[in-house]
């Protein structure tokens, strides 16, 4: 044999690439799993039992281990306080890696092994997206806590959601960059890996539009980038007076840094899929003076969200953000679900999830309308010295 | 006219980071035919080395502690590429090369999936802390050139030289050729294969630390899955350049680097990956000893 044939073992690369793909799942099980066949309600005796699917590692990492401890903190309180009519709640979590067919085989695997009454989850939308059809056809209602894309919950009569959706998002930050700042050039930057992201960035860009405002440059990228220099360069030569990155916050961090090395001073616009102290951390000063919409503002005074963050701080040890709040909400309401229907059939969940109204959460007042999507306002938050700080209210 | 020099020196001071990175995949095939996956994990865990012992190596002056913490690292990611040699690939040698091909993917995913346990790295994103002072080197009509990019630039070209002169001009570098030439009569010389091989390990682990520790100072978000593109790219690079050779994975890298940056400032952003590993399929079907390499005739 001689050097220099790389053909066979070239071949092997497309073998290796879909091995990646399809990795083995993590799990990571909170208590034991009852193996018992037969009927959903007569599988786990005396207990509620929710599975969560989240992003544990990842990427997105932040969210997942927020979520989850927002799951926790509100379980453990509802256990505390005697659980749901004497029932206990348990909660069966999986680890998804940040990764759509990890979600969707999490969800098939809660539902059918596991026999789980409801599942709690996901953050990210794409992941959402791969859930909500299995959901709904083994007929297990699904609640996401801070999944924004209108997709997730359309047609489907088991899926819901305890946030505010897209449409609603990307119209709150054209209206705040067009009638507050007033601003009339923009530059989009999106991330066209992922559904959250597409999104926001398209009803962005038609509300900025409608506003009177200009589309300077639509710039795009993928999740796990490190080098955003050559579309920034782009962005520079448009001369936005703002860019708007409806990404992730770690991706969004290095975008932030590398547009101040190019000399880019304009602010940059985003969704809640920023809300991470990751990303101040790794931002730096990059973000100063920028803004982004939000689920709810750790500054309000109201009682009932401080009482929740100082919980939250005294249990982790460290500050709660917006997909903590909306977990702890998520499993608050369903376990009201759950006590309303008295059952823990799944048509009787759907009903009692779907007559949600004026539910007091940390994340503000949650009516569930007839496309079982949250109505509630949205928050705009601006950067000052690492930290966000609230700036406007928007309402529905 | 601005724009297109500041794509050009943006896709240059990413293209050297794929250069260095693709000098381990082609010094590794060079010697042994194996396309070591589990280089891009090496690549990272050095990245993460440099993190850690920023961490613990008190503040002095900033050049003199930048270098040691690039030597610390070197030296942790010698140890690994040591050992990963060691103990996946030597006990393989000798049997099909899709045995140890696959060992390598299995290695290259157990790291990676070790790592994100919270006992080790951890699965979110860390800060890498800036080693050195970043800010403006140059400011030519708008043409920025940033001192860091400038940093990894010459950062990389002195170790691609260092790496050629080392391959050509000394005796252990002879001995690396003999071996890739024809490891049985170079035994039959007097050299030892396994310690040739283990050599090149350690050289090529060593050079990802260096890349892993430069991609940290400029894009400061490092975690355990950040392998996974720069490898491929970096293969990309080493197929284009004609992998084993140590000129091509320059030339290669540093291609790839401007086609990015040029199909992103002139193109659709969206198709920059897509253009990257386009080039991988042409190369493969066009010419598949790449740029660089000659055809070598197989004897049996």
């Amino acid at each position: 044999m001689q050097v220099l044939r790389p053909g066979p073992i070239l071949v092997a690369l497309a073998a290796a690439v879909s091995i990646f793909a399809t990795s083995c799942e993590k799990k990571t099980a909170a208590g034991s799993t009852s193996g018992d066949a037969g009927a959903r309600s007569d599988a786990h005796a005396g207990e509620i039992v929710f599975g969560e699917v989240s992003s544990l590692t990842g990427q997105e990492a932040t969210f997942g281990a927020s979520t989850h401890n927002g799951i926790m903190l509100a379980v453990k309180e509802i256990n505390e306080a005697g659980g749901i009519d004497g029932k206990k709640v348990r909660v069966i979590t999986y680890d998804d890696q940040g990764k759509p067919t990890e979600a969707a085989a999490a969800t098939t695997r809660l539902i059918v092994q596991d026999k789980v009454h409801m599942v709690i989850g996901e953050v990210a939308s794409s992941r959402s997206l791969a859930m909500a059809p299995i959901a709904q056809s083994n007929k297990v209602p699904m609640l996401s806590p801070a999944s924004t894309n209108p997709r997730v919950t359309e047609g489907k009569d088991y899926v819901f959601r305890i946030c505010f959706v897209d449409p609603f998002q990307g119209t709150v930050m054209a209206k705040f960059a067009r009638e507050t700042l007033k601003i009339d050039k923009v530059a989009v930057l999106r991330d066209v890996r992922n559904d959250y992201s597409v999104g926001l960035a398209n009803y962005f860009v038609e509300s900025f539009g409608k506003l009177g405002g200009t589309i300077v440059l639509d710039q795009s990228y993928s999740a796990g980038d490190i080098d955003f220099k050559a579309q920034l360069t782009s962005i520079r030569a448009a001369a936005p007076q703002a860019i708007y990155v409806p990404g992730y916050y770690t991706d969004v961090a290095l975008v932030a840094r590398q547009a101040r090395e190019l000399g880019i001073q304009v602010p940059l616009l985003g969704g809640d899929g920023w809300d991470s102290s990751k990303l101040y951390e790794i931002a730096g000063d990059a973000l100063e003076g920028s803004y982004f919409s939000n689920h709810y503002s750790l500054d309000n005074p109201d009682p009932r969200i401080k009482s929740f963050l100082e919980k939250y701080e005294a249990a982790f040890g460290q500050a709660s953000d917006a997909m903590s709040a909306l977990a702890y909400d998520a499993v608050m309401i369903a376990a009201q679900a759950v006590k309303t229907a008295g059952s823990t059939d799944g048509a009787k969940l759907r009903d009692a999830l779907a007559a949600t109204k004026d539910f007091e959460g940390v994340t503000g007042s949650i009516t569930i309308d007839s496309d079982r999507n949250a109505v509630k306002p949205a928050v705009v938050l601006s950067i000052k010295g690492r930290k966000p700080v609230y700036a406007a209210t928007v309402d529905p | 006219m601005t724009e297109l020099a500041q794509h050009l020196i943006n896709g240059l001071s990413l293209g050297s980071v794929y250069a260095l990175i693709a000098l381990g995949y082609t010094l590794v095939y060079g010697v042994l035919q194996l396309i070591n996956f589990a280089h891009a994990e090496v690549f990272m865990l050095g990245s993460f080395a440099g993190f850690y012992s920023a961490r613990w190596l008190p503040m002095f002056r900033e050049e003199p502690r930048f270098l040691a913490i690039l030597a610390v690292a070197m030296a942790a990611c010698a140890v690994v590429g040591l050992a990963i040699e060691r103990v996946a690939y030597r006990p393989l040698r000798g049997k099909p090369r899709l045995n140890a091909l696959i060992t390598a993917i299995g290695v290259s995913m157990l790291i990676q999936s070790v790592g994100q346990l919270p006992f080790f790295m951890g699965p979110s994103p860390q800060f890498f802390p800036s080693l050195l002072a970043d800010g403006q080197l140059l400011d030519l009509g708008g043409v920025s050139l940033r001192k860091l990019q400038a940093v990894t630039f010459v950062s990389a070209v002195v170790l691609m030289v260092g790496l050629h002169r080392l391959i050509f001009h000394t005796r252990l570098g002879t001995a690396m050729r003999a071996v890739s030439f024809d490891a049985r009569t170079a035994a039959l010389m007097g050299i030892h294969p396994d310690r040739v091989i283990a050599f090149t390990f350690v050289l090529g682990s060593a050079l990802a630390a260096a890349a892993g520790i430069l991609v940290g100072m400029s894009y400061p978000r490092i975690e355990p899955t950040m392998g996974v593109m720069l490898g491929l790219k970096a293969f990309v690079a080493a197929v284009l350049g004609g992998i084993g050779n140590v000129k091509g994975a320059m030339a290669g890298g540093i291609l790839i680097g401007l086609v990015e940056a040029l199909v992103v400032g002139y193109g659709t952003s969206s198709y920059r990956d897509a253009v990257a590993f386009g080039i991988l399929i042409l190369v493969l079907v066009i010419k598949p000893s790449g740029l660089f390499g000659r055809a070598v005739t197989e004897k049996v």
